[in-house]
């Protein structure tokens, strides 16, 4: 029970006696001691004579994190001093399963790490074992994974966006971006029978012919959204408290993003116009017309402009395919069992969050010696704690959405 | 490139070849760190796309370490690998390309290989008290760290 009256005159407004609640502080030099002994924080400023040092734990259940990120945070009241990032929360083992798989087994498995751009991953890992095995996929083929390709750089950035906004405040976006999305999830449904983890393509080209009305469908889907698009940036572009919440909000400067090794969309913001599809075009990349959007301060306001622009050059890139796509077979010749030659191959695409690679080591059995996985999702990530010093606690939650990380693909 | 280096370091560069069009040099550990540096700062290799392991067990050199490096202003890429017996450790690449700290990070939780000069060597995608390294071929697939289930998880087995 507490103690006193709260109308006696002699004690102070504040009233609650704290001794009834064993509120204790988690010691902070614990954690201190395990995850930011080493890093160089800065000092907390001392203007203000309470200015003190906290530590607290966010995530790994934090709605805004994603997924299950765990970010411990050093503040000086709002302002963040350090940041150190602990992840594994998801990890499956992705590279241990794929040794003890086949070539062709190991395929829907890939599909698992960036769960939202699930077409992507298959197309880097089915074109790293093309490599290795010196086949190439019919043109058809190409065109077909071009598309879809595309189509679903595009639903990650619609998810991207709308989760992005829902974090920093804005719910409608969300609503507009899912119903979009969901065209796009039509179309992947019809064509393969999965929304999500789609398996679209084999080693050596797709399973699937295009289903009746395909080409259709896909037309009405590029018809449609540009104006969708216009509208997420009716919304956003000139809101002011977007504008407000994004702009000179987690800055990583040219310099620093290539240090970190950051890709993708990121990297363009901070003004390198780089982007796999030009720079070392895979699948029919060459035979496109399209333009890589950068931005100039490497905010966040400026991911979100390149981001936005990229939907556009892929809709461009879908519209291409679409009118060109060839007729001919769909699958290379390629043996009923993979045996990839003795050798090793390093083959990595433009995925919707970076570089997406697979280094395949094979030893000349139907099984891989070893496939490692570069993730951009995990490379990303580092650049955080960068990005984030010196910022409010409001806006690392706007840079962990800007950076557009999935977990499966940090943890795998 | 590869003619400039065997200038500067004769057999130290044990093998540059290139495989399905892709370059890649085989060098001496002893001297992987300069080679590195020289490769960032002479021939602008200034992304470091990745750095991971391939474990060999039946080899003498059990542990194959890799560098995959991309260089922007030549849109090339190179890897660079050494060869180190199990319980050697290799100099880290940190202080060259920040982005290597996570990923040797990765590399020694996942084969136990130790970089010197890291500043902070710790598992990263396992918890902090695991024991073993999984990609080692010698860990089984199904195979974990069963005190570790047991005191931290409160079940018998995670199978």
């Amino acid at each position: 029970m507490g103690k006193g009256q709260p109308g006696d005159r002699e004690r102070p407004i504040i009233m609650t006696d704290r001794t009834m609640f064993d509120l204790k502080p988690a010691d902070p030099k614990r954690i201190d001691e395990k995850y930011l002994s080493h890093l160089e924080l800065g000092e907390p400023d001392k203007t203000f004579l309470d200015s003190n040092e906290l530590v607290i734990n966010m995530g790994p259940q934090h709605p805004a994190t994603h997924g299950v990120l765990r970010v411990i945070l050093k503040l000086d009241g709002e302002k963040v001093l350090g940041t150190e990032c602990v992840i594994g929360y998801l990890h499956r083992g992705v590279e241990k399963i794929a040794e003890n798989r086949t070539y062709t087994m190991f395929n829907p498995y890939v599909d698992r790490m960036d769960y939202v751009a699930a077409v992507s991953n298959g197309l880097g890992y089915c074109e790293a074992v093309e490599k290795l095995l010196n086949v190439e996929a019919p043109p058809r083929a190409k065109y077909i994974r071009v598309i879809l390709t595309e189509l679903n750089r595009m639903a990650s950035h619609q998810l991207w966006l709308g989760t992005h906004a829902l974090d920093i405040g804005a719910m409608t976006p969300l609503f507009y971006t899912f119903r979009d999305r969901e065209e796009i999830l039509k179309i992947f449904e019809k064509y393969c029978g999965a929304r999500l983890t789609t398996h679209a393509f084999r080693i050596g080209g797709c399973q699937y012919e295009t289903y009746e009305g395909f080409e259709r469908d896909v037309i009405k889907f590029l018809d449609y959204v540009p104006a969708k698009i216009d509208e997420y940036e009716e919304l956003l572009t000139t809101n002011r408290i977007w504008l407000e919440r994004t702009k000179n909000v987690g800055v990583i400067s040219r310099a620093d993003a290539i240090a970190l090794g950051v890709t993708g969309p990121v990297l363009r913001a901070s003004g390198v116009k780089w982007d796999l599809r030009k720079a070392q075009p895979y699948a029919a990349y060459s035979d496109f017309d399209f333009e890589i959007p950068i931005g100039t301060n490497g905010d966040t306001y400026d991911r979100y402009t390149v981001r936005m622009e990229e939907m556009r050059q892929s809709l461009r890139i879908i519209r291409q395919a679409v009118e060109k796509i060839p007729e001919g077979p769909i699958m290379a010749k390629v043996p009923k069992v993979i045996k990839p030659p003795v050798g090793e191959v390093y083959h990595s695409i433009e995925a919707p969050k970076g570089e997406l690679g697979y280094f395949i080591v094979s030893d000349g059995s139907t099984q891989p010696y070893r496939i490692r996985v570069r993730p951009p999702s995990f490379v990303n990530l580092q650049a955080l704690d960068i990005m984030v010093r010196g910022a409010l606690v409001a806006d690392v939650i706007a840079v962990i959405g800007t950076l557009d990380i999935v977990l499966g693909e940090v943890d795998r | 490139m590869v003619a400039r280096f065997k200038g500067q370091y004769g057999t130290g560069i044990r093998e540059a070849n290139t495989y399905l069009g892709q370059n890649y040099m085989v060098v001496d550990p002893s001297i992987i760190s300069e080679v590195l540096r020289i490769l960032r700062d002479r021939e602008q290799f200034d992304y470091c796309v990745d750095v991971t392991a391939v474990h060999y067990p039946e080899r003498e050199k059990q542990f194959d370490v890799l560098w995959i490096l991309y260089s922007f202003s030549k849109n090339e890429r190179v890897r660079i690998k050494i060869m180190i017996a199990d319980g050697e450790s290799v100099p880290s690449a940190v202080s060259i390309w920040a982005t290597a700290n996570w990923l040797e990070r990765e590399v020694y939780d996942m084969f136990g290989i130790r970089f010197d000069g890291h500043p902070d060597l710790k598992r990263i995608l396992l918890p902090d008290g695991w024991k073993g390294h999984p990609l080692r071929k010698d860990y089984g697939i199904i195979q974990q760290d069963q005190e570790w289930v047991k005191a931290n998880l409160g079940i018998e087995s995670g199978q």
